[in-house]
């Protein structure tokens, strides 16, 4: 399709979706990492019980509740209209 | 009792399966459910497939032994789910119809696609069965009480005749309430667990972590990384790497996973039902993070490992604990519950895996390759009758391959087989990603290149492990000589003294050295994949129909009519 709505909305998605892909599996390897090379780092105690390894861990939890909830919106906000009227008029 | 919670679980289903079976009677019905499920139902039927007596059982009692290495997989297991949303779940929904053969068939050549994603798929599968159903076998005669090589048989027999029952009659309608059932048993027993175990430190998670680390006698350590993977050597240090990578880029191929896109109407529904899949599978790992640590404060790492060395009765002492201790009625409530729970949740995901490969059997290579050799329907009433024909094979292929899969893991029943959930996931992402990827966003990927990347991730996979310690156990400078037991001995055919075993449950040999020291194979595996797809591409004259592709991009963006 030359439709150049089509081109946006491809860019859209590919403009979000692959930097997203890159940030989130750095953080990840960055993370096995960290466990696998700076033990010392990740046994500094922060509070209590609770080091740095276990807070990273979490994070892990968080930023992909984060990303999951962020792309949800994105999608529902700048995808799916454009999408629904590109099918619209395809199904005609 | 834990008889009588078990035998009702599978009246219960078996109820479901008889009842979803009436509303069974197209193609579409039978592999997807008539695409007639919700997001929330799909969400809940993703956290059924997907999260197995491994995680549930099997990170337990790796957290209870070895502390925080065990939270490393939880970690893997949820990441992952962000490749399956961004990248796969909703181009897959709108691309394909039954099968992961299915987009890849969409913009190449039919056969020698449909074939390489079908011996995959159908390879994945099994692999991941055995591991389940051996595993199941052990976990349920330790449930039971029940001991003996007799009891393990009938075990895997009992699982593997249920498997068949509620793939052949309930197809995907009845598959997935047996798994949204089973996500609402296993959400709720394990949040009950969890209240127990931090109520009993005042909701305060560091006196948790503490308590675990004073019992397990290895002190600050035990929170720490390292206690699993070991804290000497460059390889075990490249195996976790190995093993966090396979773990995220392998759930976004896995059959029984990619196959659930598929029930839903449309690519927003998909997205939707990813989404309420990883708040639930976030939270459950949340809480076998407590539960695992919860078991090593509360029943000591020592007392389960005496119980069964492999760990993977953590969940259930912890249970009978907090119900008040053996011997009291709510300890054996507590115990015969979760008990249930591991029962029910073995038996939802070889379901989902059962379904899975039958219908890449009929579908992809039955309907595809072998049938007509694959030529398309001429009329309508030709088609009505393909369908049907097509149906009645993926019963009978969920037959072949339930009972296959029983066979393998009688023979496998004394192996630790554990290992083939990884090498599942490995494949998973060396076979499978690359050309799910590839197809859905490269322009120039072409059949050659798709078959080349799937069958040199399946080789490059296994290959590592058939060289692997796993199945050659020598001691090596990356494997140091353990000390064996008599048995042990006995087995490997070695004196009790001797030095040269580094791994006694080696599959081949327990004195020949493994040429590459890694368990899994990811690290190798998973880049010869990505780039054997692209060499494939690259390197042959035929060209990539770029004007299939188009529009194949259009519909797997805009949606259309993929009904």
């Amino acid at each position: 399709m030359s439709d150049p709505r089509f081109a946006e909305l491809r860019g859209r998605f590919r403009r979000f979706t692959f930097p997203m892909t890159v940030l989130f599996l750095a953080w990840f390897a960055a993370y096995v990492l960290l466990s696998a090379y700076a033990r010392d780092f990740m046994a500094v105690r922060v509070f209590g019980h609770i080091n740095v390894a276990l807070l990273l861990g979490l994070g892990q939890f968080a930023s992909t509740f984060l990303i999951a909830g962020l792309y949800a919106r994105f999608a529902r906000r700048s995808l799916d209209p454009l999408a629904a009227e590109l099918r619209g008029e395809g199904s005609r | 009792m834990t008889i009588a919670l078990f035998l009702l679980f599978v009246a219960g289903t078996l109820g479901i399966t008889i009842w979803a079976s009436r509303s069974n009677r197209t193609a579409a019905d039978f592999y997807t459910g008539g695409r007639a499920f919700s997001p929330v139902q799909n969400g809940l039927a993703i956290g059924g497939d997907y999260m197995s007596a491994a995680s549930f059982l099997g990170i337990a009692g790796i957290i209870a032994f070895t502390g925080y290495d065990g939270f490393l997989y939880s970690i893997g297991f949820l990441v992952a789910w962000l490749v399956a949303l961004l990248l796969v779940a909703e181009p897959l929904r709108n691309s394909g119809r039954f099968t992961m053969g299915d987009v890849l068939a969409a913009r190449m050549r039919q056969r020698p696609v449909r074939t390489a994603a079908g011996v995959s798929t159908i390879v994945v599968s099994i692999f991941y069965l055995v591991a389940q159903m051996v595993g199941a076998a052990s976990v349920v005669s330790l449930l039971l009480g029940v001991t003996g090589d007799a009891a393990k048989i009938w075990v895997i027999a009992g699982v593997g005749l249920l498997m068949i029952f509620y793939v052949t009659v309930g197809g995907m309608k009845g598959t997935t309430w047996v798994q949204i059932v089973k996500a609402c048993l296993l959400m709720g027993g394990a949040a009950l667990m969890t209240v127990l175990v931090l109520a009993k430190f005042d909701f305060n998670l560091s006196d948790l972590l503490g308590a675990a680390a004073a019992k397990s006698g290895k002190g600050e350590a035990f929170l720490q990384p390292g206690l699993k993977y070991g804290a000497t050597d460059a390889w075990s240090k490249l195996d976790l790497i190995s093993l966090g990578f396979a773990l995220v880029l392998g759930t976004a191929g896995l059959p029984h996973i990619l196959v659930r896109f598929y029930t839903v109407p449309t690519a927003r529904a998909a997205r939707r039902s990813v989404v309420w899949a990883i708040g639930l599978i976030g939270a459950f790992y949340l809480m076998t993070l407590v539960l695992g640590f919860g078991a090593a404060a509360l029943v000591g790492g020592a007392a389960i490992k005496k119980a069964d060395p492999s760990g993977n009765t953590a969940a259930t002492r912890l249970a009978e604990v907090l119900g008040g201790g053996a011997g009291t009625t709510g300890g054996s409530i507590m115990l015969a519950f979760i008990a249930a729970v591991a029962f029910a949740t073995i038996l939802a995901v070889v379901a989902g895996l059962t379904l899975a490969s039958s219908s890449s059997f009929a579908h992809d290579l039955y309907a595809n390759v072998f049938r007509r050799g694959g030529a398309p329907a001429r009329d309508a009433a030709q088609k009505e009758a393909d369908d049907k024909g097509e149906v009645k094979v993926a019963r009978l292929s969920a037959v072949v391959i339930g009972a296959v899969s029983i066979v393998l893991s009688i023979f496998a029943r004394d192996l630790n087989v554990a290992f083939l959930v990884a090498l599942a996931f490995a494949i998973a992402a060396s076979a499978n990603l690359p050309a799910i990827g590839f197809s859905l966003f490269w322009r120039k990927f072409n059949t050659r290149g798709a078959t080349t990347g799937i069958y040199a991730g399946l080789v490059a996979a296994i290959g590592v492990v058939a060289l692997s310690p796993i199945c050659w156990g020598g001691a090596s400078s990356t494997k140091p000589a353990v000390k064996l037991t008599a048995t042990q001995a006995a087995e490997c055919g070695v004196p009790a003294n001797s030095a040269k075993v580094g791994n006694p449950t080696a599959l081949f040999s327990c004195t020949a050295v493994a040429p590459i020291p890694l368990d899994n194979p990811g690290l190798v595996s998973i880049p010869v994949g990505f780039l054997a797809a692209a060499a494939g591409t690259l390197l042959t004259r035929r060209r990539s129909d770029e004007d299939t592709y188009d529009a194949f991009e259009v519909r797997s963006l805009v949606g259309s009519d993929a009904r």
